[in-house]
């Protein structure tokens, strides 16, 4: 008798403990698995130093890296390399290299986050509007939802560099300009991914109980469908960031981004730098470091987030 | 006889089977659904069997106008459906809900389950304030059988047969008068079919409800159904009360398919005839003419059944209604079985004498009693 009362006691006892607990949704389930990542940790920590070094840095550097501090002492065929004063050495006109690298910092995140929001925002918006048209507007959504596809089909055509070069021809050169033609070119990637996605959620089995439900065709698309397919799109754009600050050193290396050199760039500095490659690799080797170290940092957080948000990866 | 809640005439669904690079070119029909009548009692449990493929779930979404019908009427109480405008339609779907096969894919996994009960509710401006809703939800979650702390939980930490109840409490939360039950237990385990079959019944008594419901189990559909329609290649075969359909099943194909179900008695199982159909199920996109089941059928006949498809008729008394020329003859014992040749379906592909190896066999004690 006794035990059978404790059995209930505990029964009571353990449901009681559930009713304390919350639900735990898809996106905290998921944030925690990243969190027990190391490699989304190793990912987070490089993005936690870039993203402060570039807020911060210019406050911090020992030098102005506009001055040309070092100018007298540069000569054809002679860089002044690392030094006490000068970690880094100088530049071809007398800078303060490692002020440079920390200030660039900045530009080169600024680059980044911009062109990658340009092409989201963008992607987001054609790809979700194709995707929820071909999802549920029947024939006329359809028909819109082709139209769109080819057209970003077309620019999916194009190689991204050429169009990325094509529109920072078009729009003089600038740091404004390869932001909008690196953020242009990821456009269509946003746009089919989302489209893609939402196709596939359109189709399954709680849109239908939500149809029959009776809720909005509209209600579905904005509540249900969106949502589902978000996880693929910001996978997508943390791994764009990546690639965005290497198009961006890429344009800037083609002579496409800001002219100016006094605002230092990453990308820039090393299409300074290659014209003395035999004087003085290290001018190229840093700012080179520095982007493939912040891009492995937003891909190793891409990455860990692919795996967690993946539910058929789900351990 | 009861109201009749729902009637159903001549119910096609045939989906375009499309072809071509730049434009799409029809090159057939899927015919998943082929002609189908059929009439659901208020307060009563229609019960719809028939393998996979043969075009029942698409009936059941059809019926609720989920896939749109190529053709037919659908009755809902008076209403017509398949000509309703679609707000009008929207509204009425308060009435009349669905349970789905995956209990899992059927529940949006961002939602909890506070929201997903709520949603219907707010489609239809139903249950005024948030407190009001509430209460609502607390008793259909009391109804189902859930705790109340499920409310802020997700699907996903649920079990399988606790999200089917969710997506039981979800139907009844707007109080319809018809479900739709799509292969409501097949996803799940056994010993949990027999609690939300008895769940749906206890449902069916507290609320009136009328049901709908598809399976492949014949166990399932017996027990809980009050008349049965057998479905063979998107038409009914045979429609009748339940005992009458399990105890003396008429059609050819109904025969085949109960003589396929074990009986717990040693006795009668030893001496229970199995009639093994031979061939495949032939393709929906190129139905055979005449009745559907001849190709398979040991039962055909060279005259009329390649040729004249049979209309659902009743057979003796009552609401036993048939589709097959010869049942009289068959039932008396006029016309014998005979061994079938198993069709090739897929053109092109093996032999035929691969295929004639397979043969309809009748299996008697005693021998082939042929």
């Amino acid at each position: 008798m006794s035990t059978k009362t404790d059995k209930i006691d505990r029964l009571s006892e353990l449901s009681a403990a559930k009713e304390d607990e919350h639900g735990v949704s898809l996106w905290t389930e998921a944030l925690r698995r990243v969190r027990r990542t190391p490699s989304a940790l190793v990912g987070v920590g490089i993005l936690v130093i870039f993203v402060l070094v570039a807020i911060v840095g210019p406050w911090l550097v020992p030098y102005s890296p506009s001055e040309l501090m070092g100018i007298n002492e540069v000569r054809p065929g002679v860089i002044p390399g690392p030094s006490a004063e000068h970690w880094l050495g100088y530049d071809h006109n007398g800078r303060d290299q490692f002020s440079r690298l920390i200030v660039g910092a900045r530009q080169t995140l600024l680059v980044g986050i911009v062109s990658t929001l340009i092409g989201l925002t963008l992607g987001a918006l054609v790809g979700g509007i194709a995707g929820a048209a071909a999802g549920l507007g029947g024939r006329i959504g359809r028909a819109v939802d082709s139209v769109l596809m080819r057209i970003v089909d077309m620019l999916l055509a194009l190689p991204s560099l050429l169009l990325a070069v094509s529109i920072a021809a078009l729009l003089g050169a600038s740091l404004t300009t390869v932001m909008i033609a690196v953020g242009v070119v990821s456009v269509p990637v946003f746009a089919r991914l989302l489209r893609g996605a939402m196709v596939v959620q359109a189709g399954s089995d709680y849109v239908l109980a939500s149809t029959s439900l009776g809720v909005k065709r509209t209600k579905i698309a904005v509540s249900h469908i969106l949502p589902n397919s978000l996880a693929p799109v910001i996978v997508q754009a943390t791994l764009t960031l990546a690639t965005a600050i290497i198009e961006a050193a890429a344009l800037s290396f083609l002579g496409l981004g800001n002219p100016d050199s006094a605002t230092p760039e990453w990308g820039l500095m090393l299409a300074d730098a290659q014209q003395y490659l035999d004087v003085r690799p290290g001018l190229a080797i840093f700012p080179a470091l520095g982007i493939i170290i912040t891009a492995l940092g937003f891909t190793l957080l891409g990455e860990a987030m692919r795996e967690a948000l993946d539910p058929k990866l789900r351990k | 006889m009861t109201e009749t809640l729902v009637e159903v005439d001549d119910l096609k669904v045939h989906f375009p089977i499309k072809r071509g690079v730049f434009l799409d070119r029809v090159v057939g029909h899927v015919k998943a659904v082929d002609g189908v009548d059929l009439r659901i009692a208020k307060g009563q449990t229609y019960g719809l069997v028939g393998e996979s493929g043969c075009g029942k779930s698409t009936l059941g979404r059809a019926l609720l106008q989920l896939t749109p019908p190529t053709g037919g009427r659908v009755n809902f109480d008076g209403t017509e459906l398949t000509t309703l405008p679609a707000k009008q339609l929207r509204s009425m779907r308060r009435r009349m809900q669905m349970i789905f096969q995956d209990p899992m894919s059927s529940l949006d996994p961002r939602q909890n389950v506070e929201s997903i009960l709520t949603e219907g509710l707010q489609a239809h401006g139903l249950g005024g304030d948030r407190t009001e809703r509430r209460k609502i939800i607390a008793k259909a979650l009391d109804a189902v059988g859930l705790p109340q702390w499920a409310l802020s939980r997700y699907p996903h930490e649920f079990s399988g047969g606790q999200r089917q109840r969710i997506g039981i409490a979800r139907a009844v939360v707007l109080n319809p008068d018809l479900i739709v039950a799509d292969e409501p237990v097949s996803a799940l385990d056994v010993s949990i079919q027999a609690q939300v079959i008895n769940l749906l019944e206890e449902l069916q008594e507290e609320l009136g409800l009328t049901y709908l419901v598809i399976a492949h189990d014949l166990a399932v559909v017996r027990h809980i159904s009050d008349t049965v329609g057998v479905m063979y290649l998107g038409a009914l075969v045979e429609e009748a009360p339940s005992d009458d359909i399990y105890r003396t099943p008429l059609h050819p194909y109904t025969r085949a398919l109960m003589s396929a179900v074990p009986v717990p008695d040693p006795e009668v199982e030893d001496r229970r005839e199995r009639i093994l159909l031979a061939g495949d199920l032939p393709s929906p996109a190129n139905p055979p003419s005449g009745c559907r089941f001849h190709t398979r059928c040991p039962w055909a006949q060279p005259t009329r059944c390649g040729t004249e498809r049979p209309e659902l008729r009743v057979v003796g008394t009552g609401a036993h209604r048939v589709a097959c020329h010869f049942v009289e003859q068959i039932e008396s014992g006029e016309i014998r079985p005979h061994t079938v040749k198993a069709e090739v379906i897929a053109d092109g592909a093996g032999s035929k004498d691969a295929h004639g190896a397979l043969e309809t066999a009748l299996e008697t004690p005693g021998g082939p009693g042929i």
